[in-house]
C-alpha cells in the first residue's frame, strides 16, 4: 500500500494545472499506483479564511475513500479551535496550516497555539514549505516559503507537537533535523517530494543521514507529476522493509 | 534507444570532493533508468580557479579534455559538448575546432554573455560549419541580471536563432527553474529551437504545455542534474504519446539535430 500525504484537489490560481478534480487525482493515483492519498483544499490556501474549503474537501472524501482530507486550519481566525475539534471527530489523519500563505508569522504565537493544541489531541500538522519552485511564481504570489528556523522553533513550542513538513529540501531536513535533539526530530517526518535523487542523491544521503523512519511518500500532486516521487523510490537500493516504511509504515506511526 | 541531451560530468578539478561519486552515480541512475547516451558537458571546474558561468579559457580547456577522457572511457554511453565562452572568441574557436575534430557533437553555452550579443554570431556560425546543435542555458523569463550569471531567456535566444536559421538550437533545462510558459511562447515560431524537458521541476501541465507550443517534433528528453525528474518526465510521456511519438522524444528528434555518426545506429 502507497498512501500520498501531499496532494490537493482543486484549481490553483497561478497558473493552469490540469487534473485538479477529484476523478483526476483518482486517476492520477491510478497511474502512478498510489492507494490512498492525503488531499487538501488548494483554492482556500489563498483565501482570507482557509477553511471555507474545508466543508467541500469533507463532502468529497466522504464519497471517495482513497482521498482522506486533511482540513485547513488559520489560527489567527477566531474558532480555530472550533476548527480542530472539528478534525478530530471526523477522524482526519492530519490538519493543514501554511503560515506563509496566510500572511501570518510562521513562528509566532498563534502558529505555537496551534501546534501546541494539536499536539495534546494527537493530531499531526501538516505544513508545506512552498509548492513551487521560488524561480516560476506568478509575480503576484509573494509568499514566503516556510523558514526552516520556523520549524525549528515550532517543533520545540511544545512537548506533544508533531509535524510533518512538505516541499523541503536536503538542506532544509538537514538544518532543522540537526538543530533538533533527538527527542525533537522524533517529532518530525518529511515528504520526499522535493528532495533531488541521482546523480545528486539528496536523497540517498539523507536516509543514510537523518533515517529513513523520518521520510514518507509525498508527491505535491496535481501541481507536480507523481511520476517523480516514485522514481526517486525507483532509483534507490531500497530493501522492501524500508520502502514499505517509506510508503506507508512511518506514516502510520505519524498518525498513531 | 533514450538519449539524454542535458548531461553533467565534473572532474578532479571540480569545486566539489565527491566528483568521483556523482560521476559514477549518473552512469548507475542512467542504466537503471535505460538511458543509452548521456550527452555532456562540463563547466570549467565548476567555480573552483573561474566562476561556473563565466569559466575561463584553461578552466574550458581543462574540463573539454576531461570530458573526452570520459568518452574514451565510455565510448557507447558518453558523448560531449564543446563547452566555451564566447568572450574570448579566439579561444572558443580554436576549443570547437578541436574538439569537433576529436568527436564531440555540439557546443554548450551557459550564461557567460546574452544570447542575442553579436558575439555569439561567430560561435553559431561554426556550429552551421560543423553541423552540430548548440545547447543554451536558459533562465526560463529573465526579469532581470541574474546572480553569478549572464543568463538568457527565450525571447534572447530566439533573437540568435533568428540570425542563423540553419542552426538547430537546444532551449535549456525548461523544468529547470522560471516561468516555461514564458521560454513556449518565445520559441513557439521558430522551427530551429529545440526544448530540452531537463530540469528539476515537473509541474502539472508543463509536458502538456510543451507539447502544444513546439509539437512532438522539437521536444528533447534530458535530465540535467536531476535524473529522477527524468525518469518521471518519461513515465509521464507514456500517458501523452504514442510509442512511435514517444521515440521522437527520446531519441529520434536528437538523432536528427546531431551529427549522423553521433550515435550507435537504431
Amino acid at each position: 500500500m502507497r498512501i500520498d500525504v501531499n496532494a490537493f484537489l482543486g484549481a490553483y490560481p497561478f497558473r493552469r494545472v490540469p487534473g485538479t478534480s477529484p476523478d483526476a487525482v483518482i486517476r492520477a493515483m491510478d497511474r502512478v499506483g498510489i492507494d490512498q492519498a492525503w488531499a487538501s483544499h488548494l483554492p482556500g490556501l489563498f483565501w482570507r479564511d482557509p477553511t471555507e474549503g474545508n466543508a467541500w474537501l469533507y463532502q468529497t472524501a466522504s464519497r471517495e475513500p482513497r482521498l482522506r482530507a486533511v482540513p485547513a486550519i488559520h489560527p489567527g481566525l477566531s474558532g480555530w479551535e472550533r476548527v480542530l475539534a472539528e478534525a478530530v471527530a471526523g477522524g482526519t489523519p492530519a490538519v493543514r496550516c501554511d503560515p506563509t500563505f496566510y500572511a501570518i508569522d510562521p513562528a509566532g504565537a498563534a502558529m505555537r497555539q496551534l501546534v501546541g493544541a494539536c499536539g495534546e489531541a494527537g493530531k499531526l500538522l501538516v505544513l508545506a514549505v512552498r509548492l513551487e519552485d521560488a524561480r516560476q511564481r506568478h509575480l503576484n504570489d509573494a509568499a514566503p516559503e516556510l523558514p526552516a528556523a520556523a520549524v525549528r522553533t515550532l517543533i520545540r513550542s511544545h512537548p506533544a507537537a508533531r509535524l510533518l513538513i512538505t516541499h523541503a529540501h536536503r538542506g532544509f531536513v538537514e538544518e532543522v533535523h540537526f538543530g533538533s535533539t533527538p527527542p525533537e526530530a522524533a517529532r518530525l517526518w518529511w515528504d520526499l517530494s522535493w528532495i533531488w535523487g541521482p546523480p545528486e542523491d539528496d536523497l540517498a544521503t539523507l536516509l543514510s543521514t537523518v533515517g529513513p523512519d523520518r521520510f514518507v511518500f509525498g508527491t505535491g500532486q496535481p501541481l507536480r507529476l507523481p511520476e517523480a516521487s516514485v522514481a526517486k523510490l525507483d532509483l534507490l537500493d531500497l530493501g522492501p522493509d524500508q520502502r514499505v516504511l517509506i510508503e506507508r509504515g512511518n506514516v502510520e506511526s505519524a498518525v498513531g | 534507444m533514450l538519449i539524454d541531451v542535458h548531461a553533467h560530468f565534473y572532474t578532479d578539478r571540480s569545486a566539489r570532493p565527491d566528483w568521483r561519486e556523482r560521476n559514477a552515480s549518473r552512469l548507475a541512475a542512467g542504466d537503471r533508468v535505460g538511458i543509452t547516451i548521456h550527452v555532456a558537458s562540463i563547466l570549467g571546474t565548476w567555480g573552483r580557479t573561474s566562476p561556473t558561468y563565466f569559466p575561463s579559457p584553461a578552466d574550458l580547456t581543462h574540463a573539454n579534455d576531461a570530458l573526452r577522457v570520459l568518452e574514451r572511457e565510455h565510448p557507447n554511453r558518453i558523448r560531449g559538448y564543446v563547452a566555451v565562452n564566447p568572450n574570448f572568441g579566439a579561444h572558443a574557436e580554436r576549443e570547437i575546432r578541436r574538439g569537433i575534430a576529436a568527436g564531440m557533437i555540439g557546443i554548450k553555452l551557459a550564461a557567460s554573455r546574452r544570447a542575442d550579443d553579436p558575439l555569439l554570431d561567430g560561435i553559431a556560425e561554426l556550429a552551421q560549419e560543423h553541423e552540430v546543435p548548440i545547447l543554451h542555458h536558459i533562465w526560463q523569463h529573465r526579469r532581470g541580471d541574474v546572480a553569478g550569471q549572464e543568463a538568457s531567456d527565450g525571447i534572447e535566444l530566439g533573437r540568435l536563432a533568428g540570425r542563423h536559421p540553419r542552426v538547430s538550437f537546444i532551449l535549456a533545462h525548461i523544468a529547470g527553474g522560471g516561468d516555461w510558459l514564458h521560454s513556449l511562447h518565445a520559441v513557439r515560431e521558430l522551427p530551429n529551437v529545440f526544448v530540452d524537458l531537463s530540469g528539476s521541476g515537473v509541474d502539472g501541465g508543463m509536458l502538456e504545455a510543451c507539447l502544444d507550443a513546439v509539437g512532438v517534433g522539437r521536444l528533447l528528453w534530458g535530465c540535467d542534474l536531476t535524473i529522477d525528474t527524468g525518469w518521471a518526465k518519461l513515465r509521464y510521456l507514456e500517458h501523452l504519446l504514442s510509442p512511435a511519438d514517444r521515440s521522437r522524444v527520446e531519441w529520434k528528434n536528437a538523432a536528427g539535430i546531431f551529427p549522423a555518426d553521433a550515435f550507435p545506429a537504431d
